[in-house]
């Protein structure tokens, strides 16, 4: 009895979200909803069958984690999606974060004062990540499948007049990005992605250690980032990442990762 | 002590151990998260050596595995070795470049114990140092390529960053032959990324340092390739390093632009030289193992 109220109460949940969701998309501007719409409408109507087998075995299911999904953006939580292309959306979400961060670097005073070759090298970090992002975003679209939405960030621990500030968030963002990807790789199933995140991850190292150099030389490696016992860059799963990663972002845009492949 | 049922004991908590004792494998994947609930298990101490083949190393990795962490193993010996010998070379590195070579010696001396400890008496023998000839001469059979590696830092530094930037390109191409084992998957990206941040000072060093300026890729770089970097830093010598591999479709030139099908220049409406940056490019084993030869007797 208990477990058919329960039932009934999910349905309910559901069936409510589903009319916030049409409202929310007739909103929305369009290209990007009007696939979102269906893809919802495909995910809600596989529910039923979903939960009924929850019901019946107690098991759990792609389709539940896309239940689970709809009901986090009730919270305004960005779910980043399971299987390869939650992959792709959790490192799209990292490289908008990083992205945002160099653009605003560019428009702020550290950036006006820095040395020739600080700002050589933001100017650049700035569109390779700009680069990855919109890339990214492309990818995701080119596999039929629906681009997270771009987060708004919250830089305000970030003070962009400061030298150390900005060049330390720099850092906290490459060797999070590089630890992201390297965490991420085996959850990948596709080859072909997996080369990509290969493609994508080194450039961020060449950063990572750039950028430390230049806040002191010679700390391109450091016991923070490399096991000293076996030379291995130390791994961060998605959910450690986004733990800091969300820590920049605003509040409507912060990330979930709970739907990704364990492994 | 009854082996049979101690077996039984693992059962309980690892109800898979039949299975892994025949299918060794998949033995390596689990191993870690196995060593926890072992010890709860309370099997003796004494008793772990039987089941070493069963959830232990090399024995469960499959031949490509093998091939590929065995090739990564030859570079890190090609590496290992150089810097072993610009450190022990009289008056070569000083002051911070050598703390700073010393930092990578260590790291690639811990790839080579690692990947050593994954590959058990699989792995290749050591070569020994006597291997390989860094002028590139390959032991007087033919001219030196770079007569003066250990005498002259900027061209020590050269092919230090060409060493780098191969096992970048060289991990990134064995990455996805590995996919079927997470944990040497793992392993290795975390050993590629290391390779990344070496190539990345190495070009720093190449151009003075952090606060220096890029001007030339073959002599003051950026920390990472530009295009195909101009055939690097002696492009007679380097220019595979930056060139396609093989299939080139595959293993496309560092200047390559078109990602997954899609064009990043025109997607993001930059250069060729930015669209290239922003990604690094696979090697195929033959072409990496061609570029190492050079340095081999």
């Amino acid at each position: 009895m208990e477990i058919i109220n329960n039932f009934h109460h999910l349905i309910q949940i559901i069936m409510s979200h589903i009319s916030h969701k049409s409202s929310e998309a007739e909103n929305a501007q369009g290209e990007v909803m009007v696939p979102l719409q269906r893809r919802a409408f495909l995910r809600y109507s596989g529910a039923g069958v979903a939960l009924s087998g929850l019901v019946l075995a107690g098991c759990t299911d792609d389709r539940l984690n896309d239940i689970f999904k709809q009901v986090d953006r009730n919270s305004g939580i960005v779910n980043v999606g399971s299987g390869d292309v939650g992959i792709l959306n959790y490192a799209y979400a990292l490289e908008q974060l990083e992205a945002a961060f160099y653009a605003k670097v560019m428009q702020e005073m550290f950036y006006q004062n820095a040395t020739r070759a600080e700002r050589i090298i933001l100017k650049d970090l700035a569109d390779h990540e700009k680069i990855h992002a919109e890339f990214l975003y492309a990818a995701i679209k080119a596999a039929g499948a629906i681009p997270i939405k771009k987060l708004t960030p919250d830089f305000s621990s970030v003070n962009f007049a400061s030298r150390a500030s900005v060049l330390g968030t720099a850092k906290a963002f490459e060797d999070l990005g590089v630890a992201a990807y390297n965490g991420a790789g085996k959850l990948i199933s596709n080859p072909a992605y997996l080369t990509i995140a290969g493609k994508i991850v080194s450039v961020e190292a060449r950063h990572a250690a750039l950028i430390r150099d230049l806040l002191q030389n010679g700390t391109f490696v450091g016991p923070d980032v490399v096991d000293l016992n076996t030379g291995l860059e130390k791994s961060k799963s998605p959910a450690e990442v986004a733990a800091i990663a969300n820590t920049f972002l605003a509040q409507g845009s912060k990330i979930d990762v709970s739907s990704l492949p364990k492994d | 002590m009854n082996i049979l049922k101690i077996i039984t004991e693992i059962e309980k908590v690892d109800p898979e151990v039949y299975e892994r004792l025949d299918q060794r494998r998949q033995m390596f994947k689990h191993f870690a998260g196995f060593g926890k609930k072992l010890a709860v298990a309370a099997v003796p101490l004494a008793m772990g050596s039987m089941f070493q083949k069963a959830y232990g190393q090399s024995s469960g990795l499959s031949a490509q595995i093998r091939e590929v962490l065995n090739f990564a193993l030859r570079l890190e010996y090609l590496e290992t070795y150089f810097y072993q010998l610009g450190l022990a070379a009289p008056g070569l590195l000083t002051g911070q470049n050598r703390s700073d070579i010393n930092l990578i010696y260590i790291d690639e001396q811990n790839h080579v114990k690692f990947l050593r400890s994954v590959l058990g008496a699989d792995a290749i023998p050591d070569p020994t140092p006597n291997a390989f000839d860094y002028t590139g001469a390959k032991g007087g059979a033919r001219a030196a390529l770079l007569p003066n590696v250990f005498t002259n830092l900027g061209t020590f530094l050269a092919l230090a960053q060409s060493f780098e930037d191969t096992g970048v390109r060289a991990y990134k191409g064995g990455a996805p032959l590995l996919i079927s084992n997470n944990t040497v998957l793992e392993a290795a990206l975390n050993i590629h990324s290391v390779e990344a941040r070496h190539a990345s000072h190495l070009r720093t060093m190449r151009r003075g340092g952090p606060q220096g300026e890029p001007l030339d890729p073959s002599s003051t770089p950026q920390s990472w390739p530009s295009g195909n970097d101009n055939g690097g830093p002696a492009p007679a010598i380097t220019a595979a390093i930056y060139g396609a591999g093989n299939p080139a479709s595959l293993y496309p030139s560092e200047a390559n632009v078109i990602q997954g099908g899609l064009n990043v220049q025109n997607i993001s409406q930059v250069s060729p030289s930015e669209a290239s940056e922003a990604f690094d490019e696979p090697l195929d084993m033959g072409t990496v193992l061609a570029i190492a030869n050079n340095f081999i007797k």
